[in-house]
């Protein structure tokens, strides 16, 4: 496994950073929200690229300009008021130029009015329970059979053989493409929290507390998510799975489902 | 402390060593203290969707604009022998009325059970504005084997709640309050 | 204050050398002694909390489990952290103060000499109930260093081990702390006004402040787990009308005071190393000491920048983003008098100055993904993934450990009396600071790219990254040997001067090298001394 892993280093950094599943940076995601979130990452990022530039650069400069070994004789001044007082006053400038539209972005997060769709999601230890508040539906999802199988120790079973190892469930949660779905959260046990990069959306899983956030996504599509707050020993296997299909689909899928949901309610 | 064994430290030394050792006890009482202020913190911002508020009065100028959506979610809390749930799921109401809604809770076992529901609303925006008068979520409730109960909710939505709130999900979590020993595997 | 100086004189006039045998190391109360105690024990700390990460990351190398179980890997990422934080770096510091802060503002020892000596004994004991948890039926705590409830009230018989060494570490610190303000505040030569103190003791003075101000917090919240489990309280159980949340609030209002309790006195030590490797007074001093105070004023009121996920109303969002995001003046400024001071100086690059300018390089970097953090929206993706591993091992490691290491090089001829092997000192430089970002920079996509943290394995996607970050560790790992050999080394060295190093401002470069058992019996007159350097 080792070797293979090694000569998949050795393919992707030939492939170069634009290889697939050699992901660098955090998705853009499917919701107006997830791209606002991608944006304001790239811009802080941009921010701190510019002001490393100036800093590390001066820094840089120094190392080789102001050295003993090139006889440079040491200045001796000791403070600049002028310097001082720009290097305070302008980092508050650029950090309002950051705040402000993160700002605004969380005001956007916040409006949950108006939902399509809710689902009440509670986490258990190891396992998510989807329950559609207006349908009568409702399921537990947990780590699919490939990956239980192959998931202990000396399991015999190589992990590169596993699709989506350790990132696919039995039942996911499936949603309409261009609905308002709004989460409601909460917790049997300890805390966890439920996260979808590509919606860019994680909240946490308290026992005794409802949360509320909510998405809507604008591509249909599989996305996957783990839980992302330590719950206990099997936190590392309690995967997310959402399936955003075109709204015809979902009303298909909501019609065999409201059928055995009482048939999967009781076998819980 | 042990100050005749400490090696002389001047009387400057002393008292200000016993100032330090009284700010670390106050701030572990500050520890503490952070508990009531953290409710009272809760109570103003409706930080955590804690709702304990008692409305003062079952009276209020009802604004007939608006009509909020009223959710129920009820949990069990970690597996525990309880059948809960609300009778409606949601219902439409005005803003400074008064209504009803109850819910239902059944005891599984043959042994007589205690259980208390705690209460959480959503979104936090709303918590302050959820007022009870009254609810089984106030007392312990207690039910004998196998008995199954109905329990009452009267409460309002405060006129003044925001704007943008048009849904308010209220959920109980339904605890037996025989601690599950923490001990035991899970 | 003269009083006081002069009767802590009489008490060492009494005994003139060190004891023979264990009896000297365990009943000393001589700062030298403590001092080194605190080090030597921190080191092996190091050791002990190096060898669960490098467990962590031999099982991190590849997809599927090979190693370990996830119940232990659990345990192995809590004790990791338990013990680097409150083992490693933090008796560090102390132990760097108890050595220097007294040669540094001319007094002849701590001021509470006895407490010095039970703040220290008190920690290999509770290191000792913490490591024994190990061996107990349930495992080691592994709920995380954060102890979050209720998880961690599912740890087995270890649960009141991890408390109750949780509070012995506390005692030791909160004492460690009155001492060293007491010592600042009361033994300080005649002529050395607090502005005129040393950034180091600055920045010590500060950091004993917040150690008095946030660990009794932590005492109480731990407590109030300890009687939640088994007094019947429920500060924390939604069952009885507690609130799991609220635990997380107490926490981080002691955590995050806590992560700069471990880099004030890393920016203290760097204040000293880049001036006298500059050959060029420190830049801004007064106002290194404001940025310092600053900084710790304003980590009170960030706490929830670490719960930006809990569900919390949006005015509390948007409060603890501003605040977050202005901390990052007063670092700004640290950072930009750094670069100010080395510029136009004479720069020579011996260990420790290595250190210390990889210091600023690498301490910034974890500042800028700090600054990332911030940003409620996107810390809501960052938010409990290997981005936060990343950040802040960019901010502990190349940080604080390495503003240890610099001080350890920086002061072991004052200690030793002799000068280190100096290419076995850069040669440990260069594979550290080489592997630490091999180890931690690839941290950071994985974390973009969607692992979380604290999992025993991920999915096939994160195997590369995770390969590369477990080589790196080994290779960071196998360097620290390095300094190991270059500490048994130490008296092999040329004999070093009184002054060590070519232009180092400071008493305690006056006294000789080594240093003697006692310094300053009389006081010095700061002024003097330090003009003798002009
Ligand atoms: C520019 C200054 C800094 C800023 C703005 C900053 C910001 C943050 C934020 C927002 C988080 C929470 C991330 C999350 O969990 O989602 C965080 C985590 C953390 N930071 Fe920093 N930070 C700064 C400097 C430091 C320093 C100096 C240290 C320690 C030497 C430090 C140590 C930590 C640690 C240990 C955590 C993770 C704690 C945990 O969850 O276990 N940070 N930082
Ligand atoms: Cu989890
Ligand atoms: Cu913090």
């Amino acid at each position: 496994m080792i070797r293979k892993s090694l000569f998949s280093l050795l393919g992707t950094l030939w492939a170069g950073a634009a290889s697939a599943d050699w992901a660098l940076n955090m998705p853009r995601g499917v919701t107006e929200l997830s791209a606002e979130t991608y944006e304001l990452h790239m811009m802080v990022f941009w921010w701190c690229v510019g002001i490393g530039v100036v800093v590390f650069g001066a820094m840089i400069i120094s190392l080789f300009m102001h050295r003993k070994s090139k006889g440079v004789e040491p200045a001796t001044f000791s403070h600049s008021t002028t310097a001082e007082v720009i290097w305070t006053a302008l980092p508050v400038v650029i950090l309002l130029a950051m705040a402000l539209p993160a700002a605004e972005t969380m005001i956007k997060l916040e409006d949950s009015r108006d939902p399509d769709i809710s689902v009440v999601i509670t986490a258990y230890q190891w396992k998510w329970h989807y329950k559609y508040q207006d349908e009568d539906i409702a399921f537990y999802s947990s780590l699919d059979r490939g990956s239980v199988e192959a998931r202990p120790k000396n399991s015999g079973i190589d992990p590169f053989d596993v699709e989506n190892f350790l990132l696919e469930v039995d039942r996911p949660l499936v949603v309409p493409k261009g609905a308002k779905v709004r989460l409601l959260i909460t917790s049997s046990d300890v805390v966890h929290s439920w996260w979808v990069p590509d919606l860019a959306i994680k909240k946490d899983a308290v026992p005794g507390i409802i949360n509320e956030t909510w998405f809507r996504a604008e591509q249909t599509g599989t996305f996957r998510g783990q839980c992302t707050e330590l719950c206990g020993k099997d936190h590392g296997y309690m995967p997310i799975v959402v399936e955003v299909v075109e709204p015809d689909a979902y009303l298909a899928w909501v019609e065999t489902h409201q059928q055995d949901g009482e048939r999967v309610a009781a076998s819980q | 402390m042990n100050d005749s064994t400490e090696k002389k430290p001047g009387n400057d030394s002393r008292s200000l060593t016993g100032k330090l050792l009284l700010l670390a006890a106050a701030m572990f009482g500050f520890g503490y203290l952070l508990v009531p202020l953290y409710d009272v913190f809760c109570e103003i911002t409706g930080f955590g969707g804690r709702t304990n508020t008692v409305a003062e009065s079952s009276q209020e100028n009802p604004d007939f604009s608006r009509s909020i959506r009223v959710e129920f979610v009820t949990t069990v809390n970690e597996y525990a022998p309880w059948e809960f749930s609300a009778d409606r799921d949601s219902m439409e109401v005005t803003p400074g009325k008064m209504y009803y809604a109850t819910f239902t809770a059944r005891n599984l076992t043959d042994d007589k059970k205690v259980a208390q529901a705690v209460p959480s609303v959503a979104p936090v925006s709303a918590s302050g504005h959820f007022k009870k008068i009254e609810c089984f979520c106030f007392t312990n409730q207690e039910f004998r084997a196998n008995e199954e109960r109905a329990m009452p909710l009267q409460f309002i939505v405060d006129p003044e709640l925001p704007e943008f709130v048009d849904t308010i999900t209220l959920q109980y979590t339904f605890y037996d309050t025989v601690r599950v020993s923490a001990n035991d595997e899970s | 204050m003269t009083t006081a100086v002069a009767e802590a004189q009489d008490a060492h006039d009494e005994h003139h050398g060190p004891e023979k045998g264990f009896r000297r190391w365990l009943f000393t109360t001589n700062h030298k002694d403590i001092g080194t105690l605190y080090l030597i024990f921190s080191l092996i700390m190091f050791f002990i909390g190096g060898t669960m990460a490098l467990v962590i990351r031999s099982e991190l190398m590849q997809p599927g489990l090979q190693f370990v179980h996830p119940e232990f890997f659990n345990s192995m990422t809590t004790m990791h952290a338990l013990i680097m934080v409150f083992g490693a770096v933090m008796p560090a510091f102390v132990g760097l103060a108890n050595w220097m802060i007294p040669m540094m503002i001319g007094a002849p020892d701590m001021a509470l000499p006895r407490m010095n000596n039970w703040s220290f004994w008190i920690l290999p004991v509770a290191f000792g109930i913490l490591l024994s948890t190990l061996f107990m039926e349930g495992g080691a705590p592994a709920g995380g260093w954060t102890m979050y409830p209720p998880l961690i009230l599912q740890t087995g018989d270890a649960f009141p081990f991890l408390i109750f060494s949780v509070h012995l570490m506390g005692i030791s610190s909160i004492m460690g702390a009155i001492n060293i303000i007491v010592t600042i505040l009361n033994m300080r030569a005649p002529d050395m006004w607090l502005l005129k103190m040393p950034i180091f003791v600055w920045t010590w003075l500060i950091t004993a402040y917040l150690l008095i101000a946030v660990m009794p917090v932590l005492a109480g919240a731990v407590t109030m787990l300890l009687t939640d489990q088994f007094f019947g309280t429920s500060f924390f159980l939604a069952a009885g009308g507690g609130d799991p949340v609220m635990f997380q609030h107490i926490f981080w209002f002691f955590g995050h005071p806590e992560v700069y309790i471990m880099i004030l006195p890393a920016f203290g030590v760097v204040s000293e190393i880049i001036p006298t490797f500059s050959r060029k007074p420190l830049f801004g001093h007064d106002s290194m000491v404001y940025a310092a105070s600053c900084i710790a004023f304003l980590s009170f009121i960030v706490w929830a920048h670490h719960m930006f996920t809990v569900g919390m109303p949006l005015s509390g969002q948007l409060f603890f983003m501003f605040a977050t995001m202005l901390i990052a003046v007063p670092t700004g400024v640290k950072v930009f008098n750094w670069v100010a001071t080395m510029w136009r100086g004479s720069m020579t690059f011996e260990t420790p100055m290595l250190f210390a300018l990889a210091f600023v390089f690498l301490f910034t970097i974890g500042g800028f993904s700090g600054l990332m953090l911030a940003i409620a929206p996107a810390d809501i993706q960052y938010h409990d993934t290997y981005f936060v591993v990343a950040h802040f091992h960019y901010v502990l490691v190349p940080g604080s450990i390495f503003a240890i290491m610099a001080a350890a090089y920086y002061w072991l001829p004052k200690w030793t009396g002799h000068m280190y092997n100096e290419s076995l000192g850069k040669l440990h430089f260069w594979l550290s600071t080489i592997f630490v970002n091999v180890t931690f920079f690839p941290m950071h996509f994985l974390g973009l790219a969607g692992m979380p943290r604290r999992i025993p394995d991920y999915s096939t996607q994160f195997a590369d990254f995770n390969l590369i970050a477990s080589i790196g560790a080994l290779g960071f790992g196998i360097s620290q040997l390095v300094f190991v050999y270059v500490l048994l080394t130490a008296k092999k060295g040329a004999t070093a001067t009184d002054r060590v190093w070519e232009a180092p401002k400071g008493l305690e470069w006056t006294v000789p090298s080594p240093a003697p058992y006692h310094t300053f019996d009389t006081p010095p007159k700061a002024r003097i001394a330090e003009e003798a350097f002009e």
